[in-house]
């Protein structure tokens, strides 16, 4: 079986389960914010495989790709941003220990 | 030949994926990470995304690593390693059971393919829909001022008190 769509949707798939994993396991932040790059990139291959496969002759899908690591660089910048602004205050990035927002 | 490079390919991501996942060391789960964002980028050319795969270096490789890795160093984190939570079993039993629904559904919906040969040089073609008549303008313009809201709240998250 030659490879095609399902292919690259279930690496994709794999990818997002993976990273998922990762957000609700890890404890230090910084892996958290690493393991959501995993699954932003895993959505981008999905997206660009259905444009390949699916409407070859649009861009649509990997245009929309371009608009999703864009926002994924806004999103690392303002998350490390964060991080280190709770780390000045809390010397620790344990997401066990940010309960600031809790009441 | 192309069958071949796709396994190969998705061997090494999903190898640096769970690399980054599993590692005790924060630094080297960010170089593995570096590796993922490397074999996404072939993983586009391979789907004829050309642009994309340049800018998945620019952007991910070129910027995002480095920005990881600066927070790594700023966060004096290094030595207490990336431990995992007290939800540990459950998040792999969620991740699993949603990897598998995402898996059962791929195999068994029956896609709609189209048999056309796709684009083959793609940066005039996505250039001509983001700016051009009848496309994307407005999304473009409005990515724009969420990155200067980006920017500008980083700054003024980080800035000293």
């Amino acid at each position: 079986m030659s490879v095609g769509l399902e292919h690259y949707l279930v690496l994709s798939a794999v990818l997002f389960s993976i990273g998922l994993y990762g957000v609700l396991a890890k404890r230090n932040a910084v892996v958290i914010l690493m393991c959501i790059e995993i699954m932003l990139n895993a959505v981008n291959i999905a997206l660009v495989a259905f444009s390949r496969y699916v409407v070859p002759m649009f861009l649509t899908g990997q245009i929309f790709a371009i608009f999703v690591i864009v926002v994924a660089a806004a999103e690392a910048a303002v998350g490390i941003a964060i991080i280190i602004a709770i780390y000045r205050s809390r010397e620790s990035v344990d997401v066990d220990k940010f309960d600031l927002m809790k009441w | 030949m192309f069958d071949i490079v796709f396994w190969i390919l998705a061997a090494v991501t999903v190898g640096a994926a769970l690399a980054v996942v599993i590692l005790r060391d924060v630094f080297r789960a960010a170089l593995s990470l570096v590796l993922l964002f490397l074999t996404i980028a072939v993983i586009y050319i391979t789907l004829y995304a050309d642009f994309l795969a340049v800018a998945q270096i620019l952007i991910y490789v070129g910027a995002i690593s480095i920005l990881i890795i600066v927070a790594i160093m700023l966060t004096r984190e290094v030595w207490h390693g990336s431990p995992s939570g007290k939800l540990r079993i459950p998040a792999l039993v969620v991740s699993l059971l949603l990897l598998g629904i995402l898996v059962f559904t791929v195999v068994s919906t029956k896609w709609e393919m189209s048999g056309e040969s796709p684009q083959q040089p793609t940066t005039a073609a996505i250039g001509s829909s983001l700016f051009g008549e009848g496309g994307f303008i407005l999304p473009v313009e409005i990515t724009a001022v969420l990155l200067l809201a980006a920017v500008l709240g980083a700054i003024v998250l980080i800035r000293e008190k």
